[in-house]
């Protein structure tokens, strides 16, 4: 094939109720990178419907180009009306890679699109880079997160990946960038239509599966208390965490047993695990030393846990922990 | 009603550890499994044969070996095994994996395939969609519970990262259901002692209409350029420091790992 028609690095902005998913941002900052390095321009792929005044914030993030596409059948989010509108874009305007947000909405229509475009896709990315010979190198995990691979997609165009939520780091807004917004008109067969939503409904979600968990903020005999327990709910909360503990919580009543960490409750390996006031008995590391990343908070200096911790704080549990959430709630309200 | 239900056997992941020497994984003794999402996919179908008496197809590609989870499905309750198996459909990538099963599909009669939302193995959660595609029939993803409306439609509750969304589609369609949509019913003794004396029908990639240069490696478009397991942890660092300061501490780890 010749794939010196096949230019510039694309992104998939996902839109919920107009509002710009900040997977898609932090897309844009990987492809602003992958772009640069390729000597090619992003170009932020926007479908929706009434979402023409939010383009410019794309250009802010990265994007040298926006396509807008504007159409009562993009308001929410259906297989159909955007497969057909982004294999149009990518047949007329030939994209060299194409990322995805590896959400509920982009693992569905990204592989659709790979299948309807005949390219290859891959999933769920934790590293992206450009080799040599100018092709996309795609990292993921595999085998439950024991091995890594990385993918090439030599003969076909474009190159698809997705990437999970907070994997990729938001570059910083630029307002006073500059950047192009083109309205893009798509054809709709509306023949193929045959889903429709009926009711979209939000619910405060208990996601009791602490192995799915990317980040767990964990207690053990060191918390004490249910005033105890509350700073390290206060502390998930304010990191999207799930809480999880070890035996002793648990035996105390303290919470579920379906959170429990270690040789009779569940194996994890979160990017972050938080040993809170977890002496780290042999049963406890059996359920939690393949955490990528664990920081241990302990009273006791000799606490077996500050072996497999990679960050270990000796301290009191009771201070820190409080002092961090607010710590963090700060930074998030200056985030936003 | 007739119902497909694609599964695929897969390592218990779970299982797997690290040589903690050389660094690879240890496959050996690890247990194969019929892929939870999958399984929760036949649950679902056998849902639907008790409720409408739908006649159940499973299918799947794999190796010789992968003949066990076609065993377990007769068990639980399965009318029909197809299992794919040629040389021709090594490693495929899930385009092509997607290609094949579609195929054999196609020869197949259904009004819903099921398919599980994606394997431990790789966790892609693509084949699903691609054989919609591939099949141009309609697909919906994530389904949790199903309700069979007159005229061809069905009634889906599909979860999403905010809540769940009840949708309507009409047959034939694709499904992609989580494990959870039906905890999985165990094999009864009979089913078991059946499940050995029945026919599982193997095709190869002859027997599917299929272009056979679409079939595994050669049809896939994506190749694994490298694989490597995450390199030993380095020592941990540990600091008796002030509230305060250890807070700052914990905020630059956090900041280094992306977390804030």
């Amino acid at each position: 094939m010749d794939k010196s028609i096949y230019k510039d690095v694309y992104v998939f902005v996902e839109q919920r109720e107009n509002k710009i998913q900040s997977v898609a941002i932090e897309l844009l900052g990987k492809a602003r990178e992958l772009a640069d390095e390729l000597g090619e321009k992003v170009v932020a792929v926007f479908l929706g419907y009434n979402i023409q005044s939010k383009a410019k914030e794309l250009i802010a993030y990265g994007a040298d180009k926006v396509l807008c596409v504007e159409d009562d059948a993009l308001e929410y989010y259906m297989t159909e009306p955007y497969t057909q509108a982004i294999t149009q874009i990518v047949k007329s305007r030939n994209p060299d890679i194409f990322l995805f947000g590896a959400t509920t909405i982009g693992r569905d229509l990204g592989p659709r699109l790979s299948a309807r475009i005949g390219t290859g896709l891959t999933a769920d990315c934790t590293g992206l880079a450009i080799s040599e010979e100018k092709e996309l190198l795609m990292t993921r995990p595999a085998f439950g997160g024991n091995l890594m691979a990385t993918i090439i997609c030599k003969e076909h165009r474009p190159q698809m990946s997705t990437v999970r939520p907070g994997v990729m780091r938001t570059k910083p807004k630029d307002e006073t960038r500059q950047g192009e917004i083109e309205m893009v008109k798509v054809d709709f067969d509306k023949s193929k239509f045959k889903v429709r939503i009926l009711e979209n409904v939000k619910e405060e979600k208990s996601l009791i599966d602490i192995t799915q968990a990317d980040i767990l903020v964990s207690g053990g005999r060191g918390v004490g208390c249910v005033e105890g327990f509350e700073a390290l709910s206060d502390l998930a909360k304010v990191l999207g965490a799930e809480v999880s503990a070890s035996r002793a919580m648990v035996d105390a009543g303290l919470i579920p047993q379906e959170r429990q960490v270690g040789q009779t409750g569940k194996t994890v390996r979160p990017d972050v695990y938080f040993a809170l006031g977890i002496s780290g008995a042999v049963q406890h590391l059996a359920g939690m030393e393949e955490s990528e990343y664990i920081i241990a908070v302990n009273k006791d200096k000799g606490a077996s846990i500050f072996n497999v911790a990679d960050l270990g704080i000796v301290g009191d549990l009771n201070q820190i922990v409080p002092a961090l959430t607010r710590r963090l709630k700060k930074i998030r309200t200056n985030q936003q | 009603m007739k119902i497909a239900v694609c599964i695929k056997q897969v390592p218990d992941t779970t299982e797997i550890k690290l040589d903690p020497v050389k660094g690879t994984l240890i496959r050996e003794g690890v247990a194969s499994i019929m892929n939870p999402d999958d399984k929760g996919g036949l649950e679902m179908a056998l849902q639907l044969k008790e409720k409408h008496n739908a006649h159940i197809t499973v299918i799947t590609m794999g190796p010789p070996q992968a003949d066990d989870i076609l065993r377990e499905a007769y068990a639980m309750g399965a009318d029909r095994a197809i299992h794919l198996s040629d040389r021709k459909f090594a490693g495929a990538d899930t385009l092509a994996t997607s290609y094949a099963l579609a195929g054999a599909l196609r020869s197949s009669e259904y009004d819903i395939i099921i398919t599980g939302r994606q394997a431990i193995d790789g966790d892609t959660a693509q084949v699903g969609p691609q054989i919609a595609e591939h099949l141009d029939i309609p697909q919906v993803t994530y389904v949790e519970e199903l309700t069979v409306k007159e005229n061809n439609k069905l009634l889906i509750k599909k979860s999403t990262e905010e809540g769940y969304q009840m949708v309507e589609v009409s047959t034939p369609c694709l499904l992609t259901v989580l494990s959870s949509a039906g905890n999985a019913r165990y094999m009864t003794v009979r089913g078991i002692v059946e499940a050995y004396t029945r026919d599982v029908e193997v095709w190869s990639a002859d027997d599917i209409e299929v272009d056979q240069t679409k079939l595994g490696l050669k049809g896939s478009p994506t190749r694994v350029f490298k694989s490597f397991t995450k390199g030993a942890k380095a020592a941990g660092q540990i600091y008796e420091v002030d509230t305060e300061e250890a807070v700052d501490i914990i905020l630059e780890k956090l900041t280094e790992k992306f977390i804030i």
